[in-house]
């Protein structure tokens, strides 16, 4: 960064959110205390303050809350489609009218920068309630026959690295379709599913159709396990994922995945190189890299590979890491300590199999979770930072000779949530991009999200859709 | 560091050789780029950096008449603002040239009378540059005689268009020998592309190239004549040209968005253009520059709220 003009400080206000020293679970409309009064501490991974005390469920409070959404699930179900729109669409304004609250709330839960709360966040939460507010009204057009029939209460898990996104995605489409939801956040980012409680209430949501429970790993595999769950809507790790596909193996219960990748971003030596670097940037360093559709492995066309190397560590110089709540932040703090762990082990282990790591100069806060942006060259398939998946901000660059060398290397994984394909030669995209096996293929762009168009994975990515069309299926009884 | 143009020697040798090289650049991802300069856009710049981000616009104001209505009295009056720009601050820098047509630089130059205010010229038939080259040869000697430090020439944009690009070339080479006055010295020359004609990303990084090959020691956005003039997108996309040039020739190339930036808030988007495109370097006059005339007073206002406290309004900066 030029010394000559430094940007002051610009910090967005702490005082539009007015955090509570305590909280309790959501259920039934009420916000009640864990029933063995079990509580945890959640924290500003920016800087390890403690922002409030959060109820934690146990197994007694899951069984309560599953039963007050399947009290609430016979109105809720019965309603015109049109009535619930209504409560959906008073949701979405809500959300709009209080975004900058929930940008600040978002930032210092999660640590991720306010320019992303308050850019992508939550004008695509506001996005996600309008767009399935739109469906509720419309299921019998939307082809799964003419009047298709809600499941019943949904259990939805969700996890910490876009904590209000992921859960607009899942109770938007639960909602519309008619479904009632019990949903745990994760136990880092409780705040926001919270506060997003509270607007349920003020949008005069009926009581249990939406159930809060934060908690832990335990929570979740209670609500999973709970044989009155109809629908299992799960976003996190692969592991985990697999976890719930074995207990609810022999169920009837319909379940949609939505788990890790390694995405795979080509590079060819046709591409708008400025606008691919920002591609690759936006790819990995979004979120800090922890967003599993991240372009973590950077396949390069090996005719421009230094070239291009050099335009994105001059890049990734300017990028500007610190306090997240000061608007002119790029890259903010890493979720948690065992995240920081795991991604600092990782790192390592790509050091030691031989990979070149580099980052720019760049200096880390002395408390809070920090991990520099970090490159790897020299990578191949065959180490570890080219298979697993990281979710942070480390990007493992591989070069390819040919575009089957290139679709061959980006479909080598065990994973197909996401990929990306940079070059000005159109029958190139198409070409490529039907041979790619992910979920979401950008061209030309990377990371971007719409309400209408569908997401999710291959293989070891999960299955299921959401968002669109084809987001209500997993809440149909079709 | 090297300053050559060496690598380039073969490009210009011929139509063909020129036109392979302006396609074989990478191509622009007109959506990306349109984004990138929107993010940069959000760039928050307040207290210090504002006050730092609205003196150094001030210093890079091209303070600009272009006005088939101008008169001495209206150059007059335009010489005195750009040396003395607020008449209640004497700390308020300079601007870093008045631009005027050809047959007004004498009474810039005597109005300035040896401040230290560059008097920039528009030749070449500006706007439109639709006359014949002794025509423009002449335009151009007539301003540099007259007392021109710096010459904003056009180029033939039906010329690019129709895909003849070494004439192009050929053009900028001529004028900036143009540019050469009696004593060996020259005036700098800046190269208007007129982006809004070009209007595709593509041809603005080509026209780039080509005025940089040419020798331009600016290059620049547009005239203010057309509909569409500087943007952050287009003058972005110009900042990444010189920065690769500079990387592949050692030349260092200045660059002036011109027309449609009017207010503080947009000066400042284009300096944190600047800043995180290219860096320090370019952080200053000689480098950059900004083709305005509005804009001056809104940076004078916002300059007097920062050192005040309140907004004083339009009457308390002058109107010339």
């Amino acid at each position: 960064m030029a010394s000559v003009f430094e940007y002051a400080p610009a910090p967005e206000s702490r005082s539009v959110v007015d955090i509570a020293p305590s909280y309790g679970l959501f259920i039934d409309g009420e916000f009640t205390d864990a029933a063995d009064g079990k509580v945890f501490k959640t924290v500003s991974p920016s800087s390890e303050e403690v922002l409030a005390e959060v109820a934690q469920a146990g197994a007694a409070d899951v069984d309560r809350a599953v039963k007050a959404a399947r009290r609430a699930f016979e109105k809720w179900s019965a309603l015109p489609g049109s009535e619930r729109a209504k409560y959906l669409f008073r949701i979405a304004r809500i959300i709009q009218e209080r975004s900058r609250e929930l940008a600040v709330l978002e930032t210092l839960d999660n640590g991720k920068p306010i320019r992303e709360t308050r850019d992508a966040d939550l004008p695509l939460v506001a996005a996600h309630f309008f767009y399935y507010a739109g469906w509720a009204d419309k299921l019998g057009h939307a082809g799964y026959g003419a009047d298709p029939r809600p499941l019943g209460v949904a259990g939805q898990v969700i996890p910490w690295n876009f904590p209000l996104l992921m859960l607009a995605w899942k109770i938007a489409p639960a909602l519309a379709a008619g479904n009632t939801v019990v949903l745990k956040p994760a136990e880092t980012t409780p705040l926001s599913a919270l506060f997003f409680a509270d607007i349920c209430r003020q949008a005069g949501l009926p009581k249990g159709v939406v159930n809060i429970i934060p908690g832990y790993g335990d929570a979740g595999a209670e609500l999973v396990a709970h044989p009155d769950v109809n629908k299992v809507a799960f976003t996190g790790s692969t592991a985990v994922g697999k976890a719930i596909a074995r207990q609810i193996a022999g169920t009837d219960k319909k379940v949609t995945l939505e788990l890790g990748g390694k995405g795979a971003n080509i590079v060819f030596d046709d591409a708008p190189i400025d606008q691919a670097v920002e591609g690759i940037v936006n790819g990995i360093f979004f979120n800090q890299g922890q967003v599993c559709c991240a372009g973590s492995r950077l396949l390069v066309q090996e005719s421009i590979h230094d070239e291009l190397l050099d335009s994105l560590k001059r890049r990734l110089s300017t990028l500007r890491l610190g306090d997240p709540l000061d608007k002119n932040t790029d890259i903010g703090a890493i979720n948690s300590a065992d995240q920081l762990a795991r991604i600092t082990a990782l790192a390592e282990t790509g050091e030691a199999e031989g990979a070149e790591r580099w980052s720019p100069a760049c200096e880390l806060p002395s408390s809070g979770y920090w991990f520099a942006p970090t490159l790897f060259t020299n990578v191949t398939q065959a180490h570890t930072v080219a298979r697993d998946e990281i979710f942070g901000p480390v990007l493992s660059v591989l070069t390819f000779r040919t575009p089957d060398e290139a679709v061959a290397k980006a479909n080598n994984s065990q994973y197909g949530l996401s990929a990306g394909i940079w070059t000005e030669k159109g029958s190139r995209i198409l070409a490529v991009a039907n041979q790619l096996r992910a979920g979401v293929v950008w061209a030309n762009t990377f990371n971007k999200f719409d309400p209408t168009s569908p997401f999710g994975g291959y293989k070891e990515s999960g299955f299921g859709r959401e968002g669109g069309r084809h987001g209500l299926e997993g809440y149909l009884d079709v | 560091m090297p300053t050559t143009l060496t690598a380039f020697a073969d490009v210009t040798t011929s139509d063909s050789a020129l036109r392979r090289f302006l396609h074989g650049l990478p191509g622009v991802d007109a959506v990306g780029l349109e984004a990138r300069a929107a993010s940069l856009g959000t760039r928050s710049i307040k207290t210090t950096a504002k006050a730092y981000a609205i003196d150094l616009a001030i210093s890079m104001i091209d303070l600009t008449t272009l006005e088939g209505a101008d008169t001495p009295g209206k150059v007059r009056a335009l010489s005195a603002k750009a040396v003395n720009p607020d008449p209640t601050d004497r700390t308020t820098p300079m601007t870093a040239a008045v631009c005027v047509y050809p047959d007004m630089v004498a009474t810039a130059k005597a109005a300035l009378n040896g401040a230290d205010v560059k008097i920039a010229s528009v030749a070449t038939a500006f706007p439109a540059g639709r006359a014949a080259l002794p025509v423009k040869l002449a335009d151009t000697r007539d301003a540099v005689a007259a007392g021109a430090d710096e010459i904003d020439m056009v180029i033939d944009r039906g010329a690019f268009l129709a895909g003849r690009y070494l004439e192009t070339y050929e053009l900028i080479r001529t004028i900036k020998e143009a540019c050469v006055r009696e004593d060996g010295s020259a005036a700098r020359l800046k190269v208007i592309f007129e982006t809004g004609e070009l209007s595709t990303y593509d041809n603005i990084r080509r026209a780039s190239w080509i005025g940089m090959l040419a020798g331009a020691d600016f290059i620049k956005t547009s005239t203010g004549k057309v509909g569409v003039n500087a943007t952050p997108a287009n003058t972005l996309l110009m900042l990444e040209a010189v920065r690769d040039f500079r990387a592949q020739t050692g030349i260092q190339i200045g660059v002036k968005p011109a027309g449609g930036i009017r207010t503080t808030k947009d000066a400042i988007k284009f300096l944190v253009l600047v800043n995180e495109t290219v860096g320090e370097d370019w952080l200053s006059n000689h480098w950059f520059r900004f083709g305005a005339s509005s804009l001056l007073n809104d940076l004078l206002m916002q300059r007097q709220k920062l050192s005040t406290g309140r907004y004083s309004g339009p009457d308390y900066v002058t109107v010339d």
